[in-house]
């Protein structure tokens, strides 16, 4: 069974310790997700799988048999997506080497809260989830910037998540 | 990365015979094996890929919750069932590691994960009984801070990095296991185990076994049970010391108490002696740092983590007051 990375089907690889990163980056030259620690530590490699966020360095690419990937050029393949946008207006990036990660954590992380799921900074586990600046550090706090363009990163981040509620 | 033979199993049947395998790992989100297979640490002939076994999170007719080993660790947390009768278990999963980590592990890895430390990890450079029994330790001696202070041996003083499993151990969880000569149900606080002179054991899974569900049993006082984690970081950090505790406080005494500590110890660590010390207590300061006091007086710590015994004592009283707080 493929693989569907951004709509096209991909051949699983022979040797099972390719990691999906790997395959992406190395053999099919997606080269918008980033390897950053590669040890699940930076969330640099961050893309979706069936939708959730999940990091593509620990990710052995066999596991992804039968299931939908998403990348950074997957979600940026019909113009700027949203927070591509909100990102480049609000200063979300310096350098740039963690922003295809946060953006797909980002797009994740706002469905998340759209199904109202809880986080560690939530105080009641059984009101909706409201989205507020603590909620977005906590919920984004797998996601590093060496940089240090946390601020903008939020503010993008709020923006986007203002848009959708208006 | 040494080659590797990779199995899928698509039943609990399935896995238990792949589990049979000599060589094998259970593979499950692959957060804590995959990095280690990277660092050479773990360098199995074979994974066995469970996650997809049941993750289904169910109440069972005696009241009690039933969580699938397949379960991934978000699941668990924002599911209602778990997040109103036993907030302090969605709580100590929304500690643990990040968002993308708990997409992907599984409730049955998170059990399985190594307790583990840096120099566990450092496969090339430091002596390590764990991963080499009987090579030597270089963490007595060496970084401690986050290192045991309870429970430990001088063959190792690594501590269980779950969340999960802190609150799973006050909560009086069972840990459903299927083997090829059957399946067995045991507590959670043992099924894990202190280092003793084997540290590379880790918990009482036999060879060829493999979790199945993990049971929650009906508890009164988990409705107003809570987790704090204290960490260098704010989000995304080990503990260096959490607590989960539940009271039931009836006609002004503390009647049941359920305590486990994380950070401090090779496993989660029920906190026993405490909760025998708040049993009939009046729910007041001074009974909850005589229990954080009874709980830490075996403490062992190093040099670089003395800080912790006092830290320990102080989030354990500090989470008794905020739970009465609630209760107010």
């Amino acid at each position: 069974m493929a693989i569907t990375i951004n709509g096209t089907p991909v051949d699983p690889p022979a040797d099972p310790r390719v990691s999906l990163l790997d395959l992406m980056r190395d053999r099919l030259h997606l080269t918008g997700t980033k390897v950053g620690c590669n040890q699940g530590a930076c969330g640099a490699c961050t893309v979706l799988i069936d939708g959730q966020r999940v990091l593509s360095c620990l990710t052995l690419a066999v596991q992804a048999e039968g299931r939908t990937v998403t990348t950074i050029e997957g979600l940026g393949a019909d113009g700027l997506h949203p927070l591509q946008q909100a990102f480049l207006e609000h200063d979300g990036f310096q350098c740039g080497y963690c922003t295809p990660g946060q953006i797909c954590a980002a797009s994740a992380m706002l469905e998340e809260v759209a199904a109202g799921m809880p986080s560690y900074v939530t105080r009641d586990l059984a009101a909706p989830a409201r989205l507020t600046r603590e909620e977005v550090r906590e919920r984004m706090s797998g996601n590093l910037c060496r940089c240090g363009a946390h601020n903008g990163i939020i503010d993008a981040i709020m923006a986007v998540a203002e848009e959708q509620a208006a | 990365m040494t080659p590797v033979q990779y199995r899928r199993a698509d039943s609990a049947s399935d896995a238990i015979r792949l589990a049979g395998t000599a060589g094998h790992r259970l593979l499950g989100g692959g957060t804590n094996l995959v990095d280690l297979m990277r660092k050479g640490v773990e360098r199995p002939d074979t994974l066995v890929d469970v996650t997809g076994l049941p993750g289904a999170i169910e109440e069972a007719a005696d009241g009690s919750i039933v969580i699938g080993a397949g379960a991934r660790n978000s699941a668990i947390a924002a599911h209602p069932l778990i997040r109103s009768r036993y907030p302090m278990l969605s709580r100590a999963i929304l500690a643990g590691a990040s968002a993308q980590i708990r997409n992907m592990a599984t409730a049955g890895g998170n059990l399985l994960q190594r307790t583990r430390c840096v120099y566990f990890a450092d496969a090339a450079g430091s002596r390590c009984n764990k991963r080499a029994p009987g090579s030597g330790c270089d963490a007595i001696g060496g970084f401690t801070r986050y290192h045991a202070i309870l429970g430990a041996s001088p063959a190792c003083i690594a501590t269980h990095p779950s969340d999960m499993a802190v609150a799973l151990a006050a909560l009086d969880a069972r840990v459903h296991v299927a083997g090829a000569d059957g399946a067995r149900a045991l507590p959670l606080t043992d099924f894990h185990r202190l280092p003793g002179d084997r540290p590379d054991l880790e918990t009482e899974l036999a060879p060829g076994e493999v979790i199945v569900a993990i049971e929650l049993p009906p508890s009164r006082l988990a409705p107003r049970s809570d987790y704090r984690k204290v960490r260098d970081r704010a989000s995304y950090a080990f503990a260096l010391v959490s607590v989960a505790a539940g009271l039931v406080i009836e006609d002004g005494r503390i009647s049941e108490a359920r305590i486990a500590l994380g950070g401090v110890a090779h496993k989660p660590w029920r906190a026993w002696r405490a909760e025998a010390a708040l049993q009939g207590e009046a729910p007041n300061e001074a009974a909850f740092v005589a229990a954080a006091e009874a709980e830490l007086a075996g403490a062992e710590p190093r040099p670089g983590n003395m800080f912790k015994v006092t830290l320990a004592k102080r989030t354990l009283a500090a989470v008794l007051s905020g739970l009465c707080e609630d209760q107010a």
